[in-house]
């Protein structure tokens, strides 16, 4: 059986299941400090989104790699 | 002009208006400073306060934080004027979404960063930043490979991919939320009366919204590299432990 087809998009797949789990704990960290001490809430969204742009800095990373056509061996 | 390095396309005349657009707007809002702001001055003082407050003073404190305030400014308001084109119904290309400008802001903020080091600790910059104290002495080439690796060469091309790429991602993904639309309800509702075409109402409504989120990436793109430049500046400056 011959699969033909192009290995990027299953390559990106693999690589954002770690930022989605990391995205998922800060935002959940958040909350939970939030329900703990609720006049914190301002300054915890400030890093909560500071957060969450780092982490999801390398799936974009990993989407910029699927588009350098690498040559064929 | 084509092929010279001053060729025009539509991608620079998007650029030239949207810096144009900035230093007019801002030139209007601080023409006639009053004590009791009008409108245009209360946008621009909101503006700037939220970019000195939460920005500068935040990271890099009282005195540095206005030494480096230009160049925080100048990369915060440019980069969120040049992501929100991406939105707009005419120009719909998100002038950051090219790898060029984004490798620019990088870089001056790479260079902004080190020079800062270098003028504050002169040459025992490098050695501030390499070396950590506190590390067995076993390990401190393997550690100074490490910190030189992420430090001088991964900040400025995560700084550029990550504005790079959201941009590109948005972009794509509102092109083909449109055109999904345009598919359904022109080729499929009108030219062949298929019903199906119906589904269109669904595409746009996804259009919309990701043209909301869309706005918001663009301001948070904006904001994360401001504050990563000044992030990146206070690290540079600060003293050894």
């Amino acid at each position: 059986m011959n699969v033909v087809g192009s290995l990027a998009p299953l390559a990106f797949g693999l690589a954002v299941i770690g930022s989605g789990i990391g995205v998922g704990i800060i935002v959940g960290k958040t909350i939970e400090s939030v329900a703990r001490q609720p006049e914190l809430q301002g300054r915890l969204q400030g890093l909560m989104f500071l957060g969450i742009a780092l982490t999801e800095a390398l799936c974009f990373i990993a989407i910029a790699v699927a588009f350098i056509p690498f040559p064929a061996p | 002009m084509i092929g010279t390095p001053f060729e025009m396309n539509r991608i620079l005349i998007i650029r030239m208006l949207v810096v144009v657009i900035l230093v007019l707007l801002f030139w209007l809002g601080t023409r006639n400073l009053k004590l009791v702001p009008g409108r245009l001055q209360v946008v621009g003082e909101l503006v700037t306060g939220f970019v000195r407050n939460s920005i500068a003073i935040e990271t890099l404190g009282e005195k540095d934080g206005r030494r480096f305030m230009p160049l925080l400014f100048t990369i915060f308001f440019l980069t969120l004027g040049l992501n929100l084109t991406g939105t707009i119904p005419g120009l719909q290309i998100a002038s950051t979404g090219l790898i060029g400008m984004p490798i620019i802001m990088a870089v001056v903020a790479y260079v902004v960063f080190i020079y800062a080091g270098l003028r504050r600790h002169g040459f025992r910059y490098f050695k501030n930043q390499l070396i950590l104290p506190g590390v067995p002495i076993a390990l401190v080439p393997f550690l100074a490979l490490l910190e030189f690796l992420s430090t001088f060469i991964l900040r400025p091309i995560t700084l550029t991919l990550r504005l790079t790429m959201n941009m590109v991602a948005g972009h794509m993904l509102l092109t083909l939320c449109f055109l999904a639309t345009q598919f359904f309800f022109v080729t499929v509702l009108f030219n062949q009366g298929n019903l199906i075409g119906l589904l269109g109402i669904g595409s746009f409504a996804f259009a919309l919204a990701f043209t909301v989120l869309e706005i918001f990436v663009a301001a948070l793109q904006a904001y994360v590299f401001a504050i990563l430049t000044a992030i990146y500046i206070q690290l540079s400056l600060a003293d050894e432990h």
